[in-house]
């Protein structure tokens, strides 16, 4: 059973096709990588899952993302709904400029969650499932914008988490973090692979190597190769593949 | 020392000089012009000054009428142009981006701005004192004010707005925030500085006007503090205007007391208007 199934995407800003007839499944409970040079299309793809690109002026599609069995391009979706179900984080670390108690129940105040208790509850929970609790126990009425780079970006996981999706997106999540702070995010990510099924875009090959289970290659907006991560990494059935893994381009 | 160099010397040492001199001229004028004004008019400042009707006799006039019109303009034209500036500003940064209808709003406000306020106040005659048979009340004057501002708020509210990141934006939208919710809860509390300073500058301009007021026949002598929004009225700059036009020597002094009253008021707004916007910059910084 897949939690997510892509069939046939073609991708349109303009008159410029940005993806190419992709297919791809994913299993619950996995961390798939997106990997490719830049522009290959892997940001568009991500994005499409939750809808981002609704606002980007002279998107098309065609084809049908179906997520936990419906199809979210379908009238009757709700994108405010879809975006509970599939969370995201960003590349650079975008907390509002509100305390770190509001960013983190954002998702619940702005669908009208008003007990205290639970706000509460849910707070820690999430900042504890983003090891980010100890550190801010006793600031949460502070400004998240007085947080660390890396702080910032493991509270944006926690402003996810608190809404309890089931698939998280990240699009190159650490790409603006030191090596410390990058550690601590991916040691998180596993980490949620236990709840969570997650989508990670990534220009890091030893990034994805280290945490993810599946990788898929774009190249020119098609999707190469997608295979388990260990296959990609080490006998690839594409040269192209076999290329851009070994840093030959890219 | 070559003579070209002694000359580019002198030429760069004379641009310093004149360059200091068109700074302090424009401060200098003014400072002479607001000495000679505290020193004829601070005497004549006190509590009977400030609580007093207007008179006939120069040493029993006050501005008590002009100062509470004042007041009651400043309110009413806040309470009408703030909500509508506002909401036009959020429309054509958020909303109406693409359109060619937004294009032409959008040239048409920067051209409102350009306008001279004395046809503000032709239009304001026309529609609000005879089609709407306002009358020359507060209301009529406020509703004219509040189009000579309107197009300074909408221009302040959209630059405020611009200066909001689109990653907070998107990260809102990605937590499944509606539009307005992200306006509501992310846009406009970042924006509220710049906004805050945009409002308070315009309504500080809008107290100052003369011009639009005459024209829809605001008056310089009202025996009593209007007391709804429908009243006559008169304001500080009318009040002012029509003492320096008598011929007494005790109208002039008390012209000068008046307008040490209205440049109070007018720097205290912009004080606050300069304390918000240091403080909003504090608080935010992406």
């Amino acid at each position: 059973m897949h939690i997510l199934e892509a069939n046939g995407i073609n991708a349109y800003y303009g008159t410029n096709h940005v993806l190419k007839n992709i297919n791809l499944q994913i299993k619950p409970h996995t961390i798939t990588a997106f990997i490719g040079p830049s522009g290959c299309g892997k940001s568009t793809f991500l994005r499409m899952f939750n809808r981002m690109n609704d606002y980007i002026d002279g998107f098309r599609k065609e084809g049908e993302i179906i997520i936990e069995g419906n199809e979210i391009y379908n009238k009757q979706v709700r994108v405010e709904d879809l975006r509970k179900q599939v969370g995201m984080v960003f590349q650079k670390p975008n907390p509002f400029p509100k305390t770190i108690f509001e960013n983190v129940v954002y998702g619940l105040t702005i669908r009208g969650e008003k007990d205290k208790k639970k706000l509460n509850e849910i707070a820690e929970r999430s900042l504890r499932q983003a090891v980010l609790w100890d550190e801010v126990k006793d600031s949460l009425k502070k400004s998240a914008l007085a947080l660390s780079g890396g702080q910032q970006q493991r509270l944006c996981i926690a402003r996810a988490l608190a809404v309890e999706p089931s698939i998280i997106l990240m699009d190159e999540p650490a790409s603006s973090l030191d090596p410390i702070s990058t550690a601590k995010i991916e040691e998180l990510i596993l980490q949620l692979k236990e709840k969570y099924s997650i989508v990670i875009v990534t220009h890091n090959m030893q990034q994805a190597g280290r945490i993810s289970d599946n990788t898929a290659f774009f190249y020119m907006g098609e999707l190469i190769e997608y295979d388990e991560t260990s296959i990609i990494f080490t006998s690839p059935k594409h040269d192209k593949t076999q290329s851009y893994v070994t840093g030959r381009f890219g | 020392m070559s003579n070209a160099t002694r000359i580019n010397r002198i030429k760069d040492r004379a641009f310093k000089y004149i360059g200091l001199f068109c700074t302090l001229f424009g401060i200098i004028v003014l400072a002479i012009f607001l000495i000679d004004i505290l020193i004829k008019g601070i005497g004549r400042i006190d509590w009977a000054f400030l609580s007093s009707l207007p008179s006939r006799i120069p040493e029993r006039a006050g501005i008590l009428t002009a100062f509470v019109g004042t007041i009651w303009i400043l309110i009413l034209t806040a309470i009408i142009a703030i909500p509508i500036g506002i909401s036009a500003g959020i429309y054509l940064e958020e909303y109406g981006k693409k359109s060619r209808m937004a294009n032409l709003l959008e040239i048409n406000i920067s051209n409102l701005a350009g306008i001279p306020s004395i046809i503000y106040g032709l239009l304001g005659l026309e529609i609000f004192v005879r089609i709407m048979h306002l009358g020359n009340s507060l209301i009529a004057g406020a509703l004219t004010l509040s189009l000579l501002i309107l197009p300074i708020i909408i221009v302040a509210t959209r630059e405020a707005i611009k200066t909001v990141p689109k990653s907070i934006k998107e990260a809102s939208f990605g937590m499944g925030a509606t539009k307005w919710q992200t306006i509501r809860q992310i846009t406009l509390p970042a924006a509220a500085g710049g906004i805050l300073t945009g409002i308070i500058l315009a309504i500080s301009r809008a107290i100052g006007e003369t011009a639009p007021l005459i024209v829809i026949g605001a008056l310089a002598y009202v025996p009593f503090t209007p007391e709804s929004p429908m009243d006559e009225f008169s304001v500080l700059p009318m009040q002012i205007f029509n003492w320096i036009s008598r011929p007494q020597k005790g109208f002039a002094i008390n012209a000068a007391a008046a307008i040490i009253i209205l440049l109070a008021i007018t720097f205290v707004m912009n004080g606050i208007a300069v304390y918000l916007r240091n403080r909003w910059q504090k608080k935010i910084r992406w």
